[in-house]
């Protein structure tokens, strides 16, 4: 049938939105993955284009994955691409690993512009090389008009945890102390402002940003770290909630101590958020024991992702299992997890 | 932020709490009729700061959670009418009906959006002239001014597909309904600080005068509550029963008269049922006639089914300070935010979310 | 429900206006507050202006709460 034959020889350029043949496997989808993919992301691993990258590897590994339906797609400081690897980089570099590879997935929605994908692939690109990591396997389906929300990515990473290195959520110690690595809810907010129906205008961006150099500068102070957790969805009550759990520790924090900027204040409150909620990409809970305190916060200081770097509170045998929060008044009061989901598709 | 920090000041609180603990003698209790109030006490640890010879209630106050189940009941037959969008604030979407809840059938295909403003939702009709918008009104005498405003927007700017559902309820007759059930006893009211702002603090003079309650309206920020609970205390201990204002930066006698005006002109006053309590008359807002066509229980016909409370819920008796949420056989055991069976829980303002999300290891 | 934030008004353009708190701004509509003039503070509820606050009034607030530490011998 002519009509095909057609479209199977023109090149991905002169198809401004992608189209369900450009993820069935045949040509236009070999096209699109290598001059869009490969090309931008060019790694010899990935240029093989084999079914499977094989890479060496040796100690222990890390390895996590995350799927990426933030919507929209672009916000003020990043996108869904920025995201994608953000994400997964920081995910490897929690358990204190040193990030490698990343596996990179898409689901298009057929008609999405091939502009924005590239501006997407761009995104990825920059994101990789800050963060010193390689893409070097993927896979791209197009689904029906309707079945995906625009563009949905999927990040799976494996990493190498450096001997001596155990990080884990239940390490947690009584005394130890916890260290914010900067200001809360930038992310959240940021993507919210360009939600609709919310018309509010603000200057803020999403903190979204890999951390893995901040995190290698932290153990080279110290392997002394007991916990290191990303607050992406659910914000810091959550994350400091779930390693109060599985420490089976008590958690204190000072109101006073949280740097918050004063644009993610004001925005939670015209929309009476709280900003212990909200998400964030580029921001690290570290608890480590006191006595390394002091040189793991003079490391962050000196990071750029860790310049507003803060003590915000310590480890307690008080109510195991959970987080009390000394306000600002001189009170105190739990901060519970995240209940219900009142930012829908934040990360 | 202007005239936020000011008002949480720790030295200015220290100064209050330590007033407050030297002032009061007589074991009291103050009930507020604010959702913003419940979680602001909580938010703030005020409980905590106060001398045990006071006690805080929660009355009524969460338009949320005083909408009877036949009414989201009606809201859910709305957003299932085809051709309709239902604009509603983000409060509505889980609150559970008689069988579903507006994010159970938004799930099944239903167009119901979230707004922040009426404004909003009168785009909304503007950029879909195809569709009907049916904008959920609830909310008091703070809400029902913007949405009169809306309608008088959507007529001025000739928008036909605009309509509001009016949920909308008034507070001092809820009071006084509360007040004489006599259920509770109560020895000061902290009033709503933003309905004040429309209604003035003159609405409140009937229960100083008729009931002999002190009463002191107040604003949302640590020290406004402080400062209110303070001269309560100082009322208690003279004798006196007076409205006062503790948010005088807000609020006046007369209030906001443009907005009462609006409000007025747009709505009038019927009867309405608040869950938990039932019938109270003269309580609720409908749209007068001249508005009709911007009513939406006129303009469209749907069918709600039967409507029925959910065996073991006790909202109303929570809401009417009568009981705790500790109180609740159901409270975080099957009730819980994640899975609420009454609206006091799944509502961001309700009792029950607050004790739940505040309460920590006082849960049941 | 009876959210109401504080914010300053940069410009008016008949019953609306654009107001903005902390570096975040956004349209405020003066439906209910047609006396409102640029500069002024206002509470903004779900997206309308439904007061001025009363400058005087929060400064004298304020005074009387530094009195009142002051006197139960707290640094004010």
């Amino acid at each position: 049938m002519p009509r095909i034959i057609c479209m199977a020889v023109t090149t991905v350029a002169e198809h401004d939105k992608i189209l369900l043949a450009h993820g069935s496997g045949g040509k236009m989808a070999h096209e699109l993955i290598s001059k869009s993919f490969v090309r931008e992301l060019s790694n010899p691993l990935l240029a093989k284009l084999d079914d499977s990258a094989v890479v060496p590897f040796s100690g222990k590994l890390a390895f996590t994955t995350d799927s990426y339906v933030v919507s929209p797609i672009f916000f003020p400081g990043g996108d869904i691409g920025k995201l994608a690897v953000c994400g997964t980089v920081n995910d490897l570099s929690m358990s204190g690993a040193k990030p490698l590879y990343l596996s990179l997935a898409f689901i298009i929605e057929e008609g999405f512009p091939y502009e924005d994908l590239a501006k997407v692939v761009a995104s990825v690109k920059a994101a990789v090389t800050e963060a010193g990591v390689e893409i070097v396997t993927g896979d791209t389906k197009v689904v029906h008009r309707g079945s995906a929300d625009k563009l949905f990515i999927n990040t799976s990473g494996i990493g190498m945890i450096p001997q001596g290195v155990n990080i884990s959520g239940s390490n947690a110690g009584l005394g130890d102390v916890v260290i914010l690595s900067g200001t809360i809810g930038d992310h959240g907010i940021a993507v919210l402002s360009k939600r609709e129906g919310l018309s509010f205008s603000t200057k803020l961006k999403s903190d979204c940003a890999p951390l893995g150099g901040l995190v290698a500068d932290m153990l080279k102070a110290t392997h002394n770290i007991n916990c290191l957790r990303d607050p992406t969805r659910g914000g810091l009550a959550t994350i400091l909630n779930e390693i109060a759990q599985q420490s089976n520790v008590g958690i204190r924090i000072d109101e006073e101590a949280i740097p918050v900027r004063e644009e993610v204040m004001a925005a939670c409150e015209m929309l009476g958020l709280d900003p212990l909620y909200i998400a964030n990409e580029g921001k690290l809970i570290a608890i480590v024991p006191s006595a390394d305190a002091r040189a793991v916060l003079k490391a962050m200081k000196k990071h750029k992702y860790g310049k507003e770097a803060a003590v915000i509170g310590k480890v307690t045998e008080d109510k195991p299992g959970r987080v009390v929060m000394n306000t600002r008044i001189g009170s105190s009061r739990i901060v519970d997890m995240l209940t219900g989901d009142p930012l829908p598709r934040i990360c | 932020m202007k005239f936020i920090d000011e008002f949480r000041r720790s030295d200015l609180a220290k100064g209050l709490v330590s007033r407050i603990a030297q002032r009061s003698r007589t074991n009291v209790r103050f009930m507020e009729f604010c959702g913003g109030h419940t979680v602001a006490i909580f938010k703030y640890g005020i409980r905590q700061l106060l001398p045990s010879s006071i006690e805080m209630v929660s009355g009524p106050g969460c338009p949320v959670c005083v909408t009877s189940n036949s009414d989201i009941d009606k809201c859910i037959a709305f957003a299932q009418l085809p051709g309709v969008i239902v604009a509603t604030f983000g409060d509505m979407l889980k609150v559970p009906g008689s069988r579903s809840s507006l994010q159970r059938v938004k799930a099944e295909g239903a167009d119901v959006r979230m707004v922040y403003s009426a404004l909003d939702a009168l785009s909304m009709a503007r950029d879909n002239p195809d569709k009907s918008v049916v904008f959920l009104g609830i909310g008091f005498e703070t809400t029902a001014p913007t949405i009169a405003a809306s309608i008088l927007q959507a007529q001025e700017q000739r928008i036909k597909n605009y309509h509001v559902f009016s949920m909308h309820k008034l507070t001092p007759p809820v009071v006084k309904a509360v007040l004489d059930t006599g259920e509770v006893k109560i020895g000061g009211i902290v009033c709503p600080g933003h309905v004040s702002v429309i209604t003035g603090s003159q609405a409140w003079e009937f229960i100083a005068k008729d009931y002999g309650i002190p009463c002191v309206v107040s604003g949302f920020e640590p020290l406004d509550i402080l400062q209110c609970v303070s001269m309560l205390v100082e009322q208690v201990e003279s004798g006196r029963s007076e409205v006062e204002i503790a948010y005088s930066r807000g609020v006046c006698h007369e209030g906001n008269v443009e907005a009462q005006k609006l409000m007025h002109r747009v709505f009038q006053p019927s009867p309405a049922e608040w869950r938990g309590i039932g019938q109270v008359p003269g309580s609720g807002l409908k749209l007068r006639e001249k508005y009709s066509r911007f009513d939406a229980e006129r303009v469209f016909e749907i069918e709600p089914g039967e409507s029925y409370e959910p065996e073991g819920c006790i909202c109303g008796e929570v809401l009417r300070g009568v009981k705790t949420p500790h109180d609740c056989a159901l409270f975080n055991t099957i009730c819980t935010p994640q899975s609420p069976v009454g609206p006091c829980m799944v509502s961001s303002e309700g009792t029950c979310a607050a004790y739940y999300l505040y309460g920590g290891d006082n849960r049941g | 429900m009876c959210l109401a934030v504080p914010l300053l008004i940069k410009s008016i353009n008949g019953k609306d206006a654009h107001a903005e708190i902390g570096g975040v701004s956004r349209p405020v509509s003066l439906w209910l507050t047609p006396e409102a003039k640029v500069g002024d503070y206002v509470l903004v509820h779900t997206g309308y202006a439904i007061s001025v606050l009363n400058k005087a009034e929060a400064e004298e607030t304020l005074r009387l709460l530094v009195k009142i530490a002051a006197m139960d011998g707290v640094e004010g």
